[in-house]
């Protein structure tokens, strides 16, 4: 049986978890919401910034914090190009084509982390190290931490950046209505790119978060599956439901691990399917079926 | 350019209305048939390989190609065929009983996610199917009593009415009757109203809805008729195998299939067979390359799942017709020779289609 000790340490792990997860669908949504594509590879972006955190942290000389930036930069480069040369091509085009190029991309980008850096699993040595002891034998590590720390932080530099600034506002036109947002003059194409550089950054960021518990190796961009699954059970169209989503979908993993070992490691799949079974739009919707 | 003239009824419901096209399969048909007598047997089982991906290749497209409905997940109906069947003849279930309930088994389940999979689309889909593939796969591995998990379960030796067909020839004739069976069964499925309402769905809901097709259960059907004969195509593939673990259908497995049917060319049944030889060629090439490149690239582990994402990702940048289009382009070019123009087949401007409001 569990005590309440591991109670309150398995719902803090699946508090931390979900918030890495949402940090990740953050990415997932900002980019449905902009061009309504669906990027499979957001796992990807993530296992990608980690590793580039983690070479620019071998150039720097293990300083975390410069690496850290110049990664997640790269990373957005590498987002901000993938969205002007190859996606900007393939607009209209039938959504199943568009869905098998983004898991295409994960493919690739997976080989390439590979040939580069190698199959094996890396560590990355972040300041985030320590551990507060809340109780006897209730203790929490500070990379947990700094996870949900994150995400509440992003989580609040969006908003702001979206309700307040220029360029943010410009961007929800664009994604409300692109054709009506391009005759306003607003550069659709470019905030596109821009929004898949973003989308892209905050991926990188959370690969960098997550290397000290996750470690960093190819198969991490797997953990974008889950990011997706959670989106997809709070609804994917709105930021709060997906993060919401997340979040249940990272609390119920550890519990569901420990009473039925037999789906360890799938339990999310399962509830997603379990909501899509239920509400095929996920718990917060935003479609609207179309009158004949 | 030749020009139909039709004479008869019958020439309207003919599959190959032209000489030339008729000259063209024909002359597929016979080779394939005259395959043994001038193959070895390493190549004949390649050949055969080929079929069978050709089977599960026309299975998919009808889902994805014909109806629209995208779906990751269909490594695990290759899995459900090749496992159900295997399991079936260990007990001593013939092997023509065993490829019916096979089939069914496959299309029921196929009908089941169907069923959940309708009020779906788009992503919803793709993402529900791989969590099936997912689900199915960490299943096979659990359910070791049964499936052998990740040991691997060995296959039977063929047995037909009782006589073991142990030559490759046999199991390679096997192939070809089911490729002849699946692909003149999809080609008449497509003239018949469920066919054709498969292709409504594809094109418009909203407009196959209006004209009093049911969306749902058209979906249903076509995840059920898919399922069926991919599972087919999982049974041949364990005899191909001879050895089953979880790990062969996973999702790369997947991509595998995915990868058959855009290159081939969506919504055509001969785009999954160009699909499914292309990728029985794909291996050949991969060998070529490891000794070409250099080794720091030539040698790595990850070159596969490279050559998969770059080929998809070329093909529908540059070509989203598929292998298909371009054939059809060649061929229009001959046939219309020299009044070929370079606008011809200039693609449509198009924009971005809303899911929003359905």
């Amino acid at each position: 049986m569990l005590q309440v000790n591991d109670i309150i340490h398995l719902a803090v792990t699946g508090l931390a978890q979900g918030c890495a997860y949402g940090l990740i669908a953050l990415g997932f949504v900002l980019i449905y919401k902009a061009t309504e594509v669906v990027n499979f590879a957001h796992g990807e972006f993530m296992m990608l910034g980690a590793f580039a955190v983690l070479a620019f942290s071998e150039a720097l000389g293990g300083s975390f914090w410069p690496a850290f930036v110049l990664g997640c930069l790269s990373i957005g480069v590498v987002g901000y190009l993938i969205d002007a040369q190859i996606m900007r091509r393939i607009i209209g085009q039938s959504s199943a084509s568009i869905f098998i190029l983004t898991v295409a991309f994960g493919f690739i980008f997976r080989s390439l982390a590979g040939m580069i850096w190698g199959w094996q699993t890396l560590s990355l040595n972040t300041p985030f190290d320590g551990k507060v002891v809340i109780a006897e034998g209730l203790s929490i590590s500070h990379d947990r931490i700094a996870i949900v720390a994150a995400t509440a932080i992003l989580c609040g530099v969006l908003y702001l950046f979206f309700s307040r600034t220029r360029f943010g506002v410009a961007m929800q036109a664009a994604s409300q209505n692109q054709l009506a947002a391009f005759y306003m003059g607003i550069p659709v194409k470019r905030l596109v790119s821009v929004t898949w550089a973003i989308g892209a950054m905050i991926a990188a960021a959370a690969g960098a978060l997550l290397a000290p518990v996750t470690q960093i190796d190819t198969t991490i961009g797997f953990l974008g599956i889950k990011a997706l699954a959670g989106a997809i059970v709070g609804g994917f169209g709105s930021i709060p439901g997906a993060l919401l989503g997340c979040l249940l979908i990272g609390i119920i993993e550890p519990f569901a691990d420990f009473y039925f070992p037999a789906i360890k490691g799938v339990s999310a799949y399962v509830v997603m399917l379990l909501v899509l079974f239920v509400k095929p739009e996920g718990l917060i919707s935003q479609t609207f079926q179309k009158k004949v | 350019m030749q020009v139909l003239f039709k004479t008869r009824y019958e020439d309207d419901i003919h599959f190959l209305a032209k000489t030339g096209e008729k000259i063209r399969v024909g002359l597929v048909v016979l080779l394939l048939i005259a395959a043994p007598l001038f193959l070895q047997n390493y190549y004949l089982a390649e050949l055969g390989l080929m079929l069978v991906y050709a089977i599960a290749g026309i299975g998919l497209m009808i889902l994805t190609g014909h109806t629209g409905q995208v779906s990751f997940g269909h490594a695990a109906f290759l899995a459900i065929g090749a496992y159900c069947h295997s399991i079936l003849i260990s007990h001593g279930v013939p092997f023509s009983v065993s490829v019916v309930l096979t089939v069914t088994l496959s299309g029921v389940i196929g009908m089941l996610l169907g069923r959940s999979a309708s009020k779906m689309h788009g992503f919803y889909l793709a993402i529900a199917t791989l969590a099936f593939l997912i689900l199915v796969e960490t299943f096979l591995g659990e359910w070791e009593a049964v499936t052998g998990g990740h040991a691997g379960f060995k296959v039977p030796a063929l047995k037909l009415f009782g006589i073991p067909l142990k030559a490759m020839w046999q199991q390679y004739y096997l192939d070809l009757f089911f490729v002849f069976v699946v692909v003149l069964g999809a080609a008449n499925l497509f003239r018949t109203p469920t066919g054709r309402s498969f292709l409504a769905v594809r094109d418009s809901e909203l407009s196959a809805r209006s004209l009093g097709v049911s969306v749902e259960w058209v979906k249903i059907q076509s995840f059920g008729v898919s399922a069926a004969i991919t599972g087919l195509a999982g049974v041949l593939l364990a005899h191909h195998l001879s050895y089953l673990s979880p790990e062969v259908f996973g999702v790369l497995e997947s991509l595998k299939l995915m990868l058959m049917i855009v290159v081939g060319g969506l919504g055509s049944i001969l785009g999954a067979i160009f699909g499914a030889i292309l990728i029985s060629l794909l291996p050949i090439a991969i060998s070529f390359l490891r000794d070409v490149l250099p080794p720091a690239v030539g040698q790595q582990a990850g070159l596969e799942p490279l050559l998969f994402g770059l080929i998809i990702v070329v093909f529908i940048v540059f070509e989203p017709q598929g292998i298909y289009g371009r054939w059809m382009k060649i061929r229009f070019f001959f046939e219309t020779f020299p009044y070929y123009r370079k606008s011809s087949f200039v693609r449509q401007k198009s924009y971005l289609k809303t899911e929003r409001m359905r």
